[in-house]
């Protein structure tokens, strides 16, 4: 898993997640976001494009990721789900709750 | 494998440690492609079989690394068979039930998981043999076709 962290100029900070998110490498991207939020961006936004794999505590961090972003009032973005994402979002019902976008133009569209 | 074969049956034991559930999503992957299953059946068997092992790492063996999870996969024409054995502490079964998915919580999607993928879900506890996950997932008309 690998994780890549961009902060544009605009103020927003988009982390690109890749890789297989699983109960051994979703503390990693918990620790990643977690400060991110501290930074006070404009918005997070997280590209899972290159996710091939996430299962029930990948779920866990972003749903965390969407309480700190509720808390902060700092807008929590997310784009490029691949299948396997989504396989997950729909099975716990999470689609609603999070701003979900294809693409990253559509993501950032409104944020730069 | 060979798919002309009625039953294949394939046995591993890993160590229970998280850095190994990699393993086993291959192997779940390779299997389900052998049986037949398609991509999307084959992505949500490798979903419920990694929850499991998550959950004994978690649950029945409290995160120790140093405990084997063992899992025999045995595909037929009409079903994949998959039993997950731990020796870590008893589940107490009927505690064991998916979390309400209004609640909006991190945790607690794992069962929930398992149980929407899978057909049937079953614990064994009997004395000596720890505690046994059976998973079942039933192969499509078209599926049984495709593994003759």
């Amino acid at each position: 898993m690998e994780l890549h962290v961009d902060r544009a100029d605009s103020g927003v900070i988009i982390v690109a997640v890749s890789g297989e998110v699983d109960m051994n490498t979703s503390l990693e991207v918990r620790s990643a976001l977690t400060p991110l939020f501290a930074e006070k961006p404009k918005a997070l936004v997280v590209d899972l494009s290159g996710v091939g794999y996430m299962d029930s505590s990948g779920v866990a961090t972003l749903v965390e990721g969407l309480q700190w972003s509720h808390r902060s009032q700092i807008p929590f973005r997310l784009y490029g789900m691949t299948s396997a994402v989504k396989d997950v979002f729909e099975m716990a019902r999470l689609e609603s709750l999070f701003e979900i976008f294809e693409t990253r133009e559509a993501a950032l569209g409104d944020l730069v | 494998m060979s798919s002309n074969a009625p039953t294949d049956s394939v046995c591993l034991t890993v160590p229970s440690h998280a850095r190994y559930l990699g393993l086993v999503r291959k192997v779940i992957q390779q299997v389900s492609q052998e049986g037949g299953f398609t991509e999307d059946e084959g992505r949500k068997l490798i979903l419920a079989v990694d929850e499991a092992c998550s959950n004994v790492i978690k649950h029945s063996y409290d995160n120790d690394p140093t405990k084997t999870i063992s899992l025999t996969l045995t595909d037929s024409a009409e079903k994949l068979e998959i039993r997950i054995q731990d020796f870590g502490k008893r589940p107490d079964v009927d505690r064991i039930r998916p979390r309400d998915l209004d609640e909006v919580r991190p945790g607690g999607l794992g069962t929930h998981f398992i149980q929407s993928i899978m057909d049937e879900v079953t614990y064994d506890t009997s004395p000596g043999v720890g505690c046994i996950l059976h998973l079942v997932k039933y192969k499509s008309p078209q599926v049984r076709h495709k593994h003759r």
